[in-house]
């Protein structure tokens, strides 16, 4: 009784340290005129991100300790009417427990680096606020026993993902990418939430735990069959593909290196990218259920790896050139899941979040850094051509360079045979109503072609 | 049935009646706006008093302390119940908030008087269970839209042909139901016009377009206190849902999946604003008639609570609309305006209620939309999928209005576009209630599946059924049974309840049975 309230309180703290977090932070933006002053937001960020590195090390040391290898921490009664129960579960155990761990550890790194990187720039208290909302995000995900805990976190870091991609909001560019990176997330998560609603109607809740007959991760087997396994598995791989720019939807990753580089680091380099992958570890015993689904994962996860490569090789920004590498590592993480080898996708995931957040945070600096290797070594750093490169033609080599360059026009496939033939569809269907409108009315004019003339109080000032 | 401590629901209908007198003798619009703020918070205190009241009683409806109206018409009039409990202290707010945000600017042009008129209306509207009350209160809730819009010239035409059709099917089908009478499967000569009229009225496509044409025309503040009570949908609970079988409604059902969808994406591609909110409005509505017309305890508990969020959240985000209209005129949506500099809260306001319609966890919205998207999806397993599909479009194009608005270039101004106190008390009560109903759903969510059950066994009450669904709802019914004995009714309470409803039940065992 007493270990359990210890866990339960730490398990609290953990969670509920982000969650004051973002409650000072955005409620202080919300209600004062004047933003809290810089030293007070760091020491705010920096208590919050101890305190939960602290409790869940003591969780980790107690589970150690104990030889328990599974706390669950559940709000039975959140929603709970008669046909219909919805708990919010947190679970600690041999996943959740490092991925928690690493979030706050880099979530800390990149806090100390933002200290000054961020330093007067405008919205600096706009910029931690999003963070920790990011840092909920991702600990209620890493955390979540149920599936609706799941798809919380899950909405919280995408949606403090597209706003800091738009960070510098004054212009037009990271506005556009963070729309881009908005719609996205936005598909990927309704395919969550409808595997939500299947599993909830398949086993009658969404609980993690419940999907397994014995045992608890990584071992056990699914109670489903494999057809319902192949169903649930499928929209969660598409809500995965999205999260983690997987193919075909990898087009919008470039497009969030608009952000401040420590939000790239910390979301596409280490953190955030690697969800899809978290995801699928998290349901791993539907997988197991499914050859179908686990061919088509690892399917996917080696066309990422072989698109991130190419499409690494022949960027000129290093940002990009980061995520792709990224992409490529997230992509073998993925096929590793497929092929059941969980621990090693999680090792992998942990030692990639480490690398790439190094990395992206060196990446401000990277010209400097040649030039201390080329004063070191005394001549221009060697540029190798790889053997595969060699077994290339000329011309297929031009064509593979080209392919790469444009990303494998994956962008432009959805952007041109997907968005704008729906947004043209509905703009025909505007027309043709306020044609309808117009003939109603009998004035000629329809009330929106009349506001279109009207001019705003700027241009009646001009 | 239980009565009120007070009379709290003829003490607002009476007092917004004075109020209407006494504002439309005053000349001074700054004057007459405090009046009515004052006269609104005064309702807005009764209607709270009533729902705390009525919560106290743990009651299925509750009349008036004192029976005055009772007394002078011979009738019980105005009633509360599970349904409009929570509704009329939200309609108050609204029109409290909406009266408090007029800008000083813009007291010339909002009419007060029509104001509290169609305040009074709409809370006797959903104070009333008597269907030919309803019907003609309906009928002249429509009214003082019109006569905004006369009183500011524009063309007219097209409200008034939908309204004069909506109030037509609405006559026709309810006199065929009273010539049909009761404890009858219904024709479609009574559903149909019936369910015309609340498509008509909820703004179902394609029934819509006098909503969009209303926003463009009349002041923001009157289209948005016309459109986010849902008055359709209460036309929808109160007068079809008991009287339409079922293959009718999820037939309906499946029309307002479509137009939620279909509007979610025309509000997508709008250039302006106001039609932009009136879009979102037509799609949240259509997913509430999606849950009502589902007819499942799951589905109709997820429609109510999304009713309630969208109330709160898509008004909240007319209202920050209607500050930042206030402060720029028209908002072109072409553009990229880039205000969030001048005004950072409105700008968090305006995103917070956006993605609290959609559901977006962490607001009130998020609990209801699960319910609905679980609820379509076990009523129509292949289509129920465009709930969700329309969530994510309507998520997309509040961000997207969000970036128009407020990002994308540096905005030049000599003026402070910074939210006044006023509005800022305004918007961030609707966010503080917003994130509460969010962080603590249990209560409101019990609450509207008591109201669901209660409508659900007043559907069944009505409508004759196959004993088999009898022996279905009696087993729903104790299990609903145990949940209000959970929830703190007393026993006597849960045993009058229950011999009640074996009494109703036994009443329709042998009307089915008497059916060939």
């Amino acid at each position: 009784m007493h270990q359990e309230l210890i866990f339960r309180v730490l398990g609290l703290i953990v969670v509920g340290a982000p969650a004051a977090l973002f409650l000072v932070l955005g409620l202080s933006s919300l209600l004062r005129d004047r933003p809290l002053s810089e030293r007070v937001i760091v020491a705010c960020v920096q208590a919050a991100i101890i305190t939960g590195l602290l409790a869940s090390i003591g969780i980790f040391s107690m589970m150690l300790g104990l030889g328990v290898r599974h706390v669950p921490i559940v709000f039975e009664r959140w929603v709970d009417i008669p046909h219909y129960h919805f708990a919010f579960k947190f679970e600690f155990d041999r996943l959740s427990v490092p991925f928690v761990i690493l979030t706050f550890v880099l979530c800390g790194t990149i806090s100390a680096f933002c200290r000054r990187y961020m330093h007067r720039e405008p919205g600096f208290n706009r910029f931690f606020a999003l963070y920790s909302l990011f840092l909920l995000g991702m600990v209620t995900t890493s955390l979540a026993g149920t599936i609706e805990t799941l798809f919380t976190g899950w909405e919280l870091v995408g949606m403090s993902s597209a706003l800091l991609v738009a960070f510098y909001h004054e212009r037009l560019s990271p506005v556009q990418n963070g729309l881009r990176v908005w719609c996205v997330y936005r598909l990927s998560d309704a395919a969550l939430l409808l595997a939500s609603v299947l599993l909830h109607h398949l086993t009658g809740e969404g609980d993690f735990d419940k999907l397994v007959a014995v045992g608890h991760w990584p071992e056990g087997a699914a109670l489903l069959t494999g057809w319902q396994c192949l169903s649930v598995g499928l929209l969660l791989l598409f809500a995965a593909m999205g999260k983690s720019a997987m193919v075909p939807f990898s087009g919008w990753l470039p497009r969030a290196m608009e952000g401040p580089t420590p939000s790239s680091a910390i979301f596409y380099g280490a953190l955030s990218v690697h969800l899809g992958g978290f995801l699928l570890l998290r349901v791993c015993p539907l997988l197991d259920q499914s050859l179908t689904l686990r061919v088509i994962i690892v399917a996917v996860g080696v066309a990422t790896a072989v698109f991130g490569t190419f499409a690494a090789r022949v960027q000129t920004d290093i940002k990009c050139a980061l995520s792709f590498a990224s992409l490529t590592q997230v992509g073998i993480i993925v096929a590793e899941i497929g092929f059941g080898l969980r621990y090693i996708a999680l090792i992998h995931i942990l030692g990639h979040a480490c690398l790439r957040t190094l990395q992206f945070l060196r990446a401000p600096t990277i010209l400097h850094d040649y030039r201390i290797l080329e004063n070191a070594i005394g001549a221009r750093l060697p540029t190798r051509t790889s053997f595969v490169e060699r077994q290339f033609s000329d011309t297929a080599s031009l064509w593979i360079y080209r392919l790469a360059l444009q990303r494998g026009y994956l962008d432009s496939c959805l952007t041109d045979y997907f968005a704008k033939p729906v947004l043209r569809f509905f703009q025909s269907c505007d027309a043709l109503e306020q044609r309808w409108t117009t003939f109603l009315s009998g004035s000629g004019v329809s009330a929106a072609q009349r506001a279109d003339a009207t001019p705003t109080k700027r241009e009646t000032m001009r | 049935m239980s009565d009120l401590l007070l009379p709290w629901l003829e003490a607002s209908i009476l007092l917004l009646l004075i109020g209407a007198l006494c504002v439309c003798r005053v000349r001074d619009p700054h004057h007459a706006r405090n009046l009515c703020l004052a006269f609104t918070g005064l309702v807005l205190f009764c209607t709270a008093g009533a729902w705390f009241d009525f919560e106290h009683l743990h009651a299925v409806e509750a009349d008036d302390a004192w029976h005055l109206l009772t007394r002078l018409v011979g009738r019980e009039i105005f009633v509360i119940d599970q349904l409009s409990a929570p509704l009329l202290p939200l309609v108050a707010l609204l029109y409290f908030l909406t009266t408090l945000t007029t800008q000083g600017t813009k007291v010339h042009r909002f009419s007060f008087v029509l104001t509290l008129l169609s305040e009074s209306i709409l809370l006797a509207t959903f104070s009333c269970k008597e269907p030919w009350l309803v019907i003609a209160l309906l009928a002249t809730g429509t009214i003082p839209p019109y006569l905004e819009l006369r009183s500011r010239g524009q063309p007219t035409r097209v409200y008034a042909l939908y309204m004069l059709v909506f109030v037509g099917l609405m006559v026709t089908g309810w006199t065929e139901y009273e010539i049909e009478g009761d404890g009858r499967i219904h024709s479609l000569w009574c559903v149909v016009p019936m369910l015309g009229a609340v498509l008509i009225r909820s703004g179902i496509a394609p029934f819509h377009s006098w909503l969009p044409d209303l926003f463009e025309r009349a002041s923001l503040g009157t289209a948005l206190l016309f459109a986010a009570p849902l008055t359709g949908a209460y036309a929808a609970v109160r007068l079809v849902l008991p009287i339409a079988p079922d293959w009718v409604l999820q037939s309906m059902g499946l029309i307002s999946l479509f137009t939620a969808v279909y509007a979610a994406g025309m509000a997508l591609v709008q250039r302006d604003a106001r039609p932009f909110i009136c879009f979102l409005f037509l799609s949240h509505s259509a997913m509430v008639m999606v849950g009502l017309e589902m007819v499942t305890p799951i589905g109709l508990t997820g429609a109510l609570c999304v009713w309630v969020s969208i109330m709160l959240s898509l008004a909240g985000f007319g209202l920050t609309l209607r500050a930042l209209e206030a402060r720029r005129g028209r908002l072109n949506l072409t553009e990229f305006q880039g205000l969030y500099e001048h005004a950072p809260a409105l700008a968090v306001c305006f995103l917070l209620t956006g993605l609290a319609s959609v559901g977006f966890p962490g607001t009130a919205g998020f609990v209801g939309a699960e319910l609905l998207v679980d609820g379509a999806v076990e009523t129509y397993p292949y289509v129920g999928v465009a709930v969700v599909i329309a969530a994510a479009l309507n998520g997309i194009a509040v961000v997207q209005a969000y970036f128009k608005l407020f990002t994308g270039t540096r905005h030049q101004s000599t003026v402070s576009l910074r939210l006044g106190q006023h509005e800022r008390f305004a918007v961030l009560t609707l966010v503080a209630f917003i994130v509460i109903g969010g962080l603590l759903p249990n209560n409101g969510v019990a609450s509207r599946y008591r109201a669901a059950h209660e409508l659900l066994q007043h559907r069944e009450g009505l409508s004759s059924q196959t004993t088999t669904t009898h022996e279905n709802a009696d087993h729903e019914t104790d299990e609903s049974v145990r949940y209000w004995m959970d929830e703190g009714e007393t026993g006597d309470d849960m045993h009058d309840r229950k011999k009640a409803d074996n009494i109703e039940t036994d009443q329709n065992k042998t009307e089915a049975s008497r059916e060939p």
